[in-house]
């Protein structure tokens, strides 16, 4: 059994033409086994994420008090800036990703490229924020705890308040490892939006990376709240 | 993969249109990089199968080991006894029995039974191949350098102690994950968009059903066992602190965490090996499967419910006694669609054209070992009688019955059902009802004794015993030794088969679903024609006996 060569209408302007999978009938049913793939990839990614939040929510009924001291040395100002840089660049994605259905190939690079810019302040924030809890001598994932000045006093007398930093540590790592990827990835898609890869008649992987950078972005805002405010 | 060259340049071959999948394309590299569901689905077959005899070895010296109580006149210290029960543990589990069903007979069978010419995503499908390889690799790698002594199931403390290899078989477990995963989307995604033109949901074949329900928890359960091990190589690594009662952390945790996985784990084990039944069965007693819709569902079922029973691994570990009582009765549950099946399966068989084949036999077998390991269950889950046998042989025996006993009989049946399809040639058929028959005895004559000792209070996972159950022990491994000797034989004959085999016949068992209806093996995009779906199961005029 084998199927003619498929060939998804290309638009005019310098566009690369697609190819359909040998294995598929039709160009639709390739975009909607793609796309079908891709949310239960996203499942996995919360459900991941999910035995995350069960773990803060099993230790902060543990060590309410820990958290709360925690929590009160994280800077909600930073958190919120960085909510705001990744809602931004949501909107900036979502976008790119209908100037990409549009043929508008131009237009889709800039608006890819903002993503970047913000998933990039995102990631310098988070590098601030970072630093600024080493300088305060409250490194994660080692042996050494001290934590210095205003740290030490507030956290002075709770019970196990490592424990809370190293699962904000873990949640806000592996978290940020996803807007790198995300990054990466988008930076995948100027390279070949820039060649005319992504047009009307093809334009998947735009769509596909896009829905993957809601659910970083959908995960933070589940992230800020617990880990800066709720404590 | 090549272009398809259209048909007519193609030379005939014993009256084909095409050349089967696979003398299509020759060589090693040809298999190494081959997209073909089929020949990654005989990948597969061939590494699961070698996991099998690694910890089928691993089985009978431990089997060897309790031939006397001890500590004298035993054949391995007690710190290598624990590391060959969880290897053994460790390589049945996660090598073998996860990705058995799915990776070898689904991928071969699956595209087929659709009237698919593929899986949705071949590359992928690859990559979950290489993905379990590398996972397998890290597990051996692992047992060769440090060993591994935490039991299969890496409980914590212990886990973050033990001075053997854990983190890089927590990576091999990791990995093994993450293959198992892209499968099971892969399976969903191909059941979704790729069936047949004219197979709605309800023309899907029952294996089908079932591996959508395992499927769905593969890609829902095991991103969780991706982020227990992680939190624990991190544990062991850098003292965060999640698990380890120094830090705060608490072992329990884990044990939560784990089992939300490991237990729906067990239906991805046996869900797939319940499909392959029901194909049997209707396929060689050639009637329609009872109640259909039934059994459809209650693969549905069974996989909901699993995803609210965990804590009944966990009912000495300090739980509420609400929680204790809900997983109780949820896990009580379970027993509904399980029934279901069993009647459906019987009643198919009731009345039916029976052939004895080598593949009914090894349905009989799953039969009558899984009613064993599915009323035993019903024990487990019962609070009161949970405590008692806790962590004793009677868990052991339950727990061989329905993965061992069913779901490996169940692979076997399957891999007896589709082999001439896989290989267009016929193994022995009377060695082939004989090692049935070995291996039914073989289960027999180790695990009864297993659910007796138990009961009686003998200890799982103890190097030593007292002398109270030296004969049952005795039992147990020389039931093991004729279960080692019934699969060699199985081994030897379908090698055999390979070489010399008789050449199977287009249609071997006169199977109606569409497996049956694409060339003998089949070309390298299956079918001949784009397949249409008819009505399911139609063996024409039923015969009265
Ligand atoms: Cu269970």
């Amino acid at each position: 059994m084998s199927h003619a060569t498929i060939v998804t209408p290309t638009p005019e302007g310098g566009f690369q033409p697609h190819t359909v999978a040998h294995h598929f009938k039709t160009a639709e049913q390739e975009f909607q086994a793609a796309k079908f793939a891709f949310w239960l990839f996203l499942v996995t990614e919360v459900m991941l994420f999910g035995g995350l939040f069960a773990a803060y929510i099993y230790y902060h009924g543990f060590y309410p008090k820990s958290f709360q001291a925690g929590g009160s040395l994280l800077d909600w100002r930073l958190g919120a800036l960085n909510t705001m840089f990744l809602l931004t660049s949501s909107w900036t994605m979502a976008n790119g990703v209908r100037c990409s259905q549009l043929s508008r190939r131009k237009e889709m690079v800039v608006w890819l490229w903002w993503t970047v810019v913000l998933a990039g302040g995102f990631m310098v924030v988070k590098y601030f924020e970072y630093s600024g809890k080493f300088h305060h001598g409250i490194f994660p994932f080692t042996q050494v705890w001290h934590p210095e000045g205003h740290y030490g006093e507030v956290l002075a007398g709770v019970a196990f308040p490592k424990l809370f930093f190293n699962i904000y540590f873990t949640m806000t790592g592996i978290h940020g490892l996803h807007v790198l990827v995300g990054m990466i990835a988008i930076g995948w898609l100027i390279w070949r939006g820039g060649q005319g890869r992504f047009h009307s008649g093809w334009y998947i992987p735009v769509d596909l990376i896009g829905l993957y950078w809601h659910v970083v972005d959908l995960i933070w805002i589940f992230l800020f709240p617990l880990l800066y405010l709720v404590p | 993969m090549t272009t398809h060259a259209p048909a007519h340049e193609i030379p005939t071959v014993e009256g084909r249109r095409e050349p089967d999948y696979l003398r299509v394309t020759k060589g090693f590299m040809s298999w190494v990089t081959t997209l073909d569901h089929k020949r990654i689905g005989l990948m597969y077959l061939f590494g699961v199968t070698l996991a099998f005899i690694v910890g089928g070895i691993f089985a009978m010296l431990l089997r060897a080991h309790l031939w006397n109580p001890g500590p004298d006149g035993q054949m391995f210290s007690p710190q290598d006894y624990n590391q060959l029960f969880t290897l053994h543990g460790a390589f049945m589990v996660f090598a073998f029995i996860i990705p058995a069903i799915p990776g070898s007979i689904a991928n071969f069978a699956l595209p087929l039974l659709i009237g698919a010419p593929d899986v949705a995503l071949p590359k992928l499908n690859l990559a979950s191949f290489y993905l379990w390889l590398f996972g397998t690799v890290l597990l051996s790698y692992s047992a060769i350098t440090n060993g591994l002594d935490t039991g299969w199931t890496f409980y914590t403390p212990w886990s973050l102690k033990s001075q053997t290899a854990v983190l890089s078989a927590g990576l091999g477990v990791f990995v093994i994950g993450f293959s198992s995963i892209f499968t099971g989307l892969n399976f969903l995604v191909t059941m979704h968009k790729m069936r047949a033109r004219g197979m709605g949901w309800f023309q899907m074949p029952l294996f089908c059903w079932a591996i959508y329900a395992s499927s769905v928890l593969q890609v829902l359960a095991t991103p969780v066992l991706g982020i227990t091990v992680a939190l624990l190589a991190f544990e062991h690594i850098y003292h965060i602190g999640v698990f380890d009662p120094a830090e705060g952390g608490d072992p329990v945790l884990f044990q939560h965490f784990f089992w939300f996985y490991s237990h729906p784990a067990v239906y991805i084990m046996i869900l797939p090996g319940m499909g392959i039944i029901s194909e049997v069965v209707s396929t060689h007693s050639r009637r329609p499967l009872f109640g259909y819709k039934l059994l459809a569902f209650s693969s549905i079922a069974i996989a909901v419910i699993s995803f609210l029973v965990w804590g009944h691994h966990m009912y000495t570990s300090g739980q509420s006694e609400f929680a204790m009582q809900a997983f109780s009765f949820l896990t009580v549950l379970v027993a509904i669609p399980t029934a279901i099946k069993m009647w459906s399966w019987v009643a198919t068989i009731w009345g039916g054209s029976i052939a004895l084949t080598a593949p009914m036999l090894y349905a009989i077998a799953f039969l009558v070992i899984f009613t064993i390991g599915g009323l035993t269950g019903v024990y487990l889950a019962a609070l009161a009688i949970d405590i008692h046998l806790h962590d004793t042989y009677f868990v052991v025996a339950h727990f061989h019955a329905v993965m061992m006993g069913s779901t490996a009989i169940a692979f076997f049946a399957g891999v007896h059902h589709w082999w001439p399809k896989m290989f267009g040639r016929m193994y022995n058929e009377k060695l082939a009802s004989i090692a049935a028959i070995v291996i039914l005895t073989g289960f027999m004559v180790t695990f009864l004794p297993q659910f007796e000792m138990g009961s009686q209070g003998m200890p799982r996972r103890y190097a030593t015993y007292s002398e109270q159950w030296v004969g049952y022990h005795r039992a147990s491994t020389v039931g093991a030794m004729i279960l080692g000797a019934g699969f060699a034989l199985m081994v030897g004959y379908l090698l055999h088969s390979l070489i010399a085999g008789r050449k199977a016949k287009p249609n071997e068992w006169g199977g109606v679903t569409l497996d049956w209806k694409c060339p003998t093996p089949p070309n390298l995009y299956n079918f001949d024609d784009e397949p249409i779906a008819g009505k399911l199961y139609d063996y024409g005029p039923t015969l009265k006996r």
